[in-house]
């Protein structure tokens, strides 16, 4: 059977949280249930999983490549027309430490940004099951499952108090 | 720190919103009248590229004077943005919520518009090119790594992008909230921009790992950024006054008490504008009065520390710069309203809680700040050019003429008018950040007394 999407809304955490204690009971995996909301509840908020990330590392790749970037951009030009000033050598380090710096600085700004964009597993370019009522603070339990499995999602959703059931 | 009514979603979302998604009547006639402001200036700018900077008060040896003074203006205001967000966001302020977005676009749109203050003074801007960025390979020549002028763009850029970055991440999930609230092209427009995004569980972690990660990385270039400005002068060993060791976190701490005055006051123009009486409260204006209150006394102490060390040597260059500051006139009377209306009168009003309170008296502390720490970055560069320095051999004095002042004025109209326009098409409040803080806000009962408390998650 294939696995189809189903979303039950809620207007309250409690019922939300509710509903989700009702799918674990039911058996369904925590992996295909997944909580929507407008705003960023504590996490845990609805016994959901916790959910790795490993978004730590991409600030530092990119630290190493913008460093690696300073450094070849200031040696470069610095060598590319040698200009001796005041008998001092021509790679002068105090000053190409401001630009590798800043280098490094946007390396890992950057990196991280596109850590995040990855590790959120954006942009998704198929619209999955969803309802506008989301933003307007309703809580959306989206469960992807067996069809087979359908009816005793929408028995746990009744029982808990949804506002309204939706499938693809 | 908890007052205000109780909101719905509903109402938060129809409330903040309200700037897209209903076009107030002053709207259009007050951004057609910035963008006149505007166009007089671009006039300006054309007859000046068109003649040369010989239409301006600049001469030798005052070769900067009011575009690089507002230029360091702008990028003091740009630092907004990182105090407001990124630290208070690390130290957890609660109160920051509905400041945050209004800082960082701030800190965007001003470090836009410092960014085209050098790049007009040059008198031939097509030429900046050369210098800042490595491209020109037929004749070989390269910036010159060496020189503060060169580390400021690209201290600058890092922070432009940085912010810009910081803004879009944060922007996201209230693309969403734009995109579930319009039809036609605003809903497709605001579906791409919202990527898809649809609040589950591990979307809402990554934002919030973000907004601390991003905010600990944007730290130090927010303190590099004004830093390297300060280096500018700082680094320039024969103009005296100018060579300070002091001067990087002077900027700094100068730049914050710029910064949040002027988004103070940004604050309480949205929130006379759209009616958001309900986000941007009392209680926020007043806790950034109390925060403007250690700001500016730490910029004091730098303010006196500098001159009390530029005097103490009894160098008679330096002396010379002094003596230009408090005993010349204009500067004399420059220097007096600049410490009074950048120190005292502020802090005095910010002194009593009834006056952080008054919407109006905090108007006329922030804008006192900012017409201080304006006239402070003009007193630290023109007296220490019209002096006869070691390698000039010529002085003169400095009047700006009306086109530096038509070019600068209109800065100030730019800024509001890129914000103006920014709040039509996104929202100047950050949704999620405000909803997130009415979830973990709650009231405890401490003996017979009920007081709010916040939850707040590690």
């Amino acid at each position: 059977m294939a696995r189809r999407p189903i979303l039950g809304l809620f207007d309250n955490a409690n019922s939300a949280a509710d509903a989700g204690d009702g799918l674990r009971r039911a058996g369904i995996p925590e992996t295909d249930v997944d909580f929507l909301t407008d705003t960023p509840y504590p996490e845990g908020a609805f016994g959901e999983r916790e959910e790795p990330h490993k978004l730590y590392i991409f600030p530092f790749i990119g630290a190493l490549l913008g460093l690696t970037s300073g450094i070849l951009l200031t040696s470069m030009t610095q060598v590319a027309y040698p200009l001796v000033t005041g008998g001092k050598p021509i790679l002068s380090i105090p000053p190409m430490a401001v630009v590798c710096y800043e280098g490094t600085m946007l390396g890992a700004i950057l990196f991280t940004v596109l850590g995040i964009v990855f590790e959120s597993r954006l942009p998704k370019l198929k619209a999955g099951l969803y309802d506008n009522r989301i933003t307007e603070g309703y809580i959306g339990v989206l469960v992807n499952t067996e069809e087979t499995q359908h009816g005793e999602v929408e028995g746990v959703f009744g029982q808990t108090g949804a506002v309204d059931v939706k499938k693809q | 720190m908890q007052e205000g009514r109780v909101l719905s979603t509903r109402e938060m979302n129809r409330d903040l919103l309200r700037s897209i998604l209903d076009t107030p009547r002053w709207f259009w006639p007050v951004v057609t009248v910035l963008g006149l402001v505007l166009l007089i200036a671009a006039i300006a700018i054309g007859i000046m590229v068109n003649r040369g900077l010989g239409v301006t008060g600049l001469n030798r040896p005052v070769a900067w004077g009011f575009f690089i003074t507002n230029f360091v203006f702008w990028i003091g205001i740009s630092h907004a943005g990182v105090m407001l967000s990124a630290i208070l966001r690390l130290a957890k302020a609660e109160w920051r919520r509905p400041a945050t977005r209004a800082a960082e676009v701030l800190t965007l749109f001003s470090l836009m518009t410092a960014m085209i203050m050098p790049i007009v003074h040059t008198g031939r801007p097509w030429r900046i090119l050369y210098w800042v960025f490595p491209y020109d390979f037929a004749r070989g020549i390269w910036p010159n790594i060496r020189t503060p002028l060169v580390w400021d763009p690209s201290a600058i850029l890092t922070y432009l992008t940085s912010s810009t970055l910081f803004v879009i991440i944060a922007l996201i999930p209230d693309f969403a909230v734009l995109r579930d609230h319009t039809t036609g092209i605003a809903h497709r427009v605001y579906s791409v921009l919202a990527m898809g995004w649809e609040g589950n569980a591990r979307q809402w972690k990554l934002q919030i790992v973000a907004g601390v990660l991003l905010s600990a990385l944007i730290l130090p270039v927010f303190v590099s950024v004004h830093s390297i400005v300060s280096w500018d002068f700082g680094m320039a060993a024969s103009v005296k006054s100018w060579h300070s060791t002091v001067f990087a976190p002077y900027f700094v701490v100068g730049a914050v008490h710029s910064g949040v005055s002027a988004v103070a006051f940004a604050l309480i123009l949205l929130r006379w504008c759209y009616g958001w009486q309900d986000y941007i409260r009392h209680e926020h204006i007043d806790a950034l009065g109390r925060l403007l209150i250690v700001v500016a006394t730490g910029w004091f102490y730098f303010l006196v520390m500098e001159i009390l060390f530029g005097m103490y040597g009894r160098e008679p260059d330096e002396l010379m710069v002094r003596q230009t500051q408090f005993t010349y006139w204009p500067y004399n009377a420059w220097f007096i309203v600049f410490v009074i209306t950048t120190y005292f009168i502020p802090v005095i009003l910010w002194l009593s809680r009834a006056w952080r309170r008054n919407l109006w008296i905090m108007s006329i502390a922030c804008i006192s700040v900012n017409i201080g720490m304006w006239l402070e970055r003009f007193l630290i560069i023109v007296p220490g050019l019209i002096n006869k320095q070691l390698f000039t051999f010529v002085w003169a004095d400095y009047r700006p003429s009306i086109f530096e002042i038509i070019i600068v004025a209109a800065t100030f109209a730019l800024v509001t008018m890129l914000m103006l326009l920014f709040s039509r098409v996104f929202p100047l409040v950050p949704l999620y950040d405000v909803k997130e803080g009415d979830v973990l806000k709650t009231q405890v009962q401490i003996g017979r007394r009920t007081v709010p408390a916040t939850f707040r998650e590690d």
